[in-house]
């Protein structure tokens, strides 16, 4: 404990990491996920075809292998030699996030039932309308909680990382941990308090949206 | 493709405007995996050397019993555990007495909000190193604590999915406490539950790659020797993911079949976010 009493900076330092990796990859996946969701709901046959292999490819792999395809194999290829290894870490939480970031958010374009957009149509609204004012808004709605779910697993993802040589919360309380073997309970403690006040806090958000954007049937 | 909400049926045109993009669009993908083809060829990743471990018996043995069998193991001995976990403390989350309820509830929020990584190290270093368990049962009762925790939700919400009348039901023709939980409520919930435990098999087959932090055995551990003894990451990795992938696509399809087969198209289970008190999905 005499480490972090020392220096709280140590803590903080490999959060902060965590947090990059988290909002950075959160940010890029988001982009990727819904263009991925845009391609599986579309009427392009080959395009919805990729989407659905990707996503059920991607679903299926542990996080580990894929960030042992970018940060091990990938040079191989010649890929993402002399990357820092901040935006390798994005680059395999992005492939694997915007997997789960699409389902998400086609779940929520599917809970819209067809009457919606069929009686919307009926009674004379344009395209437009029927997009802006019908559809899309309960579908926006319903995609709150899964998307809020996926990015807090994401959050507590930034931790396979630690594996990779980078030097986030997880990595950090290994360190510490083989310095200070008496007070392993307290230093545990104190990286999942971390770990929980990040969770919490987007928990937190989410919800207050949800409640927000509730409609009242 | 005719019902979507988002968008009409197409007529003629529109259907040759969609071709069209088809076109586009299977191009530029064929593109890519033509580009990463080409990537893998000019840095000779096709030399039969390097694909040579997959087509050797011995190492198609140690992958598959040292690597997939060690693997399903752990996944399975976690669930296991994770099971009679989760039962108990989903049951104690919906208990009467407010000091049993509250407990439980801070133990199954706090495993579902720390990382599993974090976790396993945790237990690994303090419980498994030297005279300890080791590694391989660090990462079961990670997982065990983990998957748990999340299965104590999918419990305490297939419960409450149990109509009110049946337990009122139970408890009017005198039926006791536990009586109307484990003959009436139980059952009749497993039901529901059935989908959502076999979807975290799937995660908790996954997440036993975590092993490969803190050395446990396993597939992706196998695969680490491999590629370290012949320098084959790619190949190693394709393989590895290859295999992950085909046993999560069996347990899903069997999660599917049952899904027909005891809960019928009725809506699967929603399981609170972590930290909500009591609404939401999972991941």
């Amino acid at each position: 404990m005499d480490d972090i009493a020392n220096d709280p900076g140590l803590v903080l330092n490999a959060f902060w990491v965590t947090i990059q990796l988290a909002v950075l990859s959160g940010l890029a996946s988001l982009v990727l996920g819904t263009l991925l969701a845009a391609m599986r709901v579309g009427p392009v046959g080959v395009l919805a075809k990729f989407g659905t292999v990707y996503v059920s490819v991607v679903r299926n792999t542990p996080l580990l292998v894929i960030f042992v395809l970018v940060f091990i194999a990938a040079p191989t290829l010649d890929l993402l030699v002399k990357t820092p290894f901040l935006v390798k870490g994005v680059v395999a939480l992005t492939i694997y996030t915007s997997a789960f970031v699409c389902e998400a958010i086609r779940s929520g374009i599917n809970s819209v039932s067809l009457g919606q957009a069929e009686a919307a149509r009926a009674i004379g609204l344009t395209f437009g309308a029927t997009m802006s004012q019908v559809v899309l808004p309960q579908a926006f709605r319903a995609t709150v909680p899964p998307l809020a779910s996926v990015l807090i697993a994401l959050a507590k993802n930034t931790s396979v990382a630690a594996a990779f040589g980078l030097a986030e919360a997880t990595a950090r309380m290994r360190g510490i941990t083989n310095n200070n073997a008496d007070d392993r309970w307290l230093i545990f403690m104190t990286f999942a308090i971390g770990y929980i006040i990040i969770v919490e806090v987007m928990s937190a958000g989410a919800i207050t949206l949800e409640r927000r954007w509730r409609v009242s049937r | 493709m005719s019902s979507s909400v988002l968008f009409d049926t197409p007529g003629p045109r529109t259907k040759a405007r969609h071709r069209l993009y088809a076109v586009i669009g299977g191009a530029v993908l064929a593109g890519l995996v033509g580009l990463l083809v080409w990537r893998m060829w000019t840095t000779g990743q096709f030399a039969y050397e390097l694909w040579e471990p997959f087509l050797t018996p011995a190492y198609i043995q140690v992958l598959l019993v040292d690597g997939l069998l060690k693997t399903l193991q752990m996944a399975f001995l976690s669930i296991i555990f994770a099971v009679v976990f989760g039962l108990v403390f989903g049951v104690g989350k919906l208990s009467e007495h407010s000091f049993v309820r509250w407990p439980c509830w801070l133990v199954v929020e706090f495993f579902r909000a720390v990382p599993l990584l974090l976790l396993i190290i945790f237990i690994f270093y303090a419980f498994g190193v030297g005279d300890g368990f080791g590694a391989y049962w660090s990462v079961v009762f990670g997982l065990t604590l983990y998957n748990g925790s999340v299965l104590a939700e999918v419990f305490r919400a297939g419960i409450q999915a149990v109509p009110h009348g049946q337990g009122e039901a139970a408890y009017a023709i005198g039926m006791r406490k536990t009586q109307v939980m484990t003959i009436v409520l139980l059952p009749q919930g497993v039901k529901i539950m059935l989908p959502a435990i076999i979807s975290q098999c799937v995660v908790a087959l996954k997440d036993t790659s975590l092993g490969y932090y803190i050395t446990a055995p396993g597939l992706t551990f196998v695969g680490k020797q491999i590629y370290g003894e012949f320098g084959n990451q790619l190949q190693t990795v394709l393989v590895v993911a290859s295999l992950y992938i085909a046993s999560n696509l069996v347990l899903t399809w069997v999660a599917t079949w049952v899904q027909h087969r005891f809960v019928g198209e009725k809506k699967p289970l929603e399981v609170s976010v972590v930290g909500a008190p009591g609404t939401g999905g999972e991941a």
